[in-house]
């Protein structure tokens, strides 16, 4: 792939039409955003067993592996994206009640949640002003993912808390330069089209700041 | 074992099969980095490292 090859002058009707998606993606990703929030809410008050979070998260993988491939491009797919978010939003709960728990967890939930806020919106709008291509970021950020993972599956057997730090920090680079990476997708007008499937990316990689922003402060809070 | 364990490595490990075929498909496409592009890559991803470790210091 050449990025000479992009038109350095669009048509009109291709502006119009990245305008649409960018319009599309940020209503939708604010809409599940609230959404996620207020599922994450209801998961505090009834505070479900921790497993739960993780049958959440098979359910949100099942439904973005089988279903939303098969509905992305009809209406139903609108509400696959909703049932996605909100299960993952619900799978929240009992993480965000460990954290509230905590002496100054309230202070640790805000404070990420704030932080998670200031970053997707300060990459969204460097990516969305600058116009620049990041698409060369591609094949790093999606080999760094696999690296977090397969660490992440070590660090599941291996008691090492300075590799979930590890992991986090590297987690929030990553997620970063993924979102630098989605946005000049979008705003370039290359790659995904469809604007279901680039919010729920956009989505994956907020709920990632986020919690990886919470284990972080929360590790390094001084509160044992 | 712990059952929550076993089933969370199951959960990576679908995650990880998930994300394969679009992770192939920029490792084998990607397009090179021209001049400055990592520069400008890396000055917000920088900021944004900044900005956690003043998060950090303001929960300490």
């Amino acid at each position: 792939m050449n990025r000479l090859d992009i038109p350095a002058v669009r048509s009109t009707e291709s502006v119009l039409s990245t305008n649409k998606l960018i319009k599309n993606t940020y209503t939708l990703l604010s809409g599940t955003l609230i959404w996620s929030a207020l599922m994450a809410v209801v998961s505090m008050a009834i505070a479900p067993p921790p497993m739960f979070s993780l049958i959440a998260s098979f359910g949100a993988l099942g439904l973005l592996w089988f279903v939303l491939p098969r509905t992305a491009n009809s209406a139903k797919g609108l509400w696959v994206v909703f049932a996605v978010t909100g299960l993952l939003g619900f799978g929240l709960g009992p993480t965000l009640n460990f954290y509230a728990a905590m002496s100054n967890g309230g202070q640790i939930i805000a404070t990420a949640f704030g932080g998670t806020g200031i970053i997707f919106l300060g990459l969204s709008g460097y990516a969305l002003t600058t116009k620049r291509d990041f698409s060369f970021l591609g094949g790093f950020i999606f080999a760094g993912m696999l690296v977090v993972m397969l660490a992440s599956l070590a660090g599941l057997f291996l008691n090492m808390p300075a590799l979930h730090l590890a992991i986090s920090a590297a987690v929030i680079m990553l997620m970063a330069g993924y979102i630098l990476f989605e946005t000049s997708q979008l705003v370039n007008d290359q790659g995904q089209t469809n604007y279901l499937l680039v919010t729920v990316g956009l989505y994956l990689a907020i709920l990632n700041i986020f919690t990886a922003l919470l284990q972080l402060l929360g590790a390094m809070s001084g509160d044992d | 074992m712990d059952w929550v364990k076993i089933l969370s490595a199951v959960l990576i490990i679908g995650w990880i099969i998930f994300m394969w075929p679009r992770a192939k498909h920029w490792l084998q496409n990607s397009p090179k980095a021209q001049a400055g592009d990592w520069q400008a890559a890396l000055l917000p991803i920088g900021a944004v490292i900044l900005f956690v470790i003043v998060l950090i210091m303001l929960v300490r």
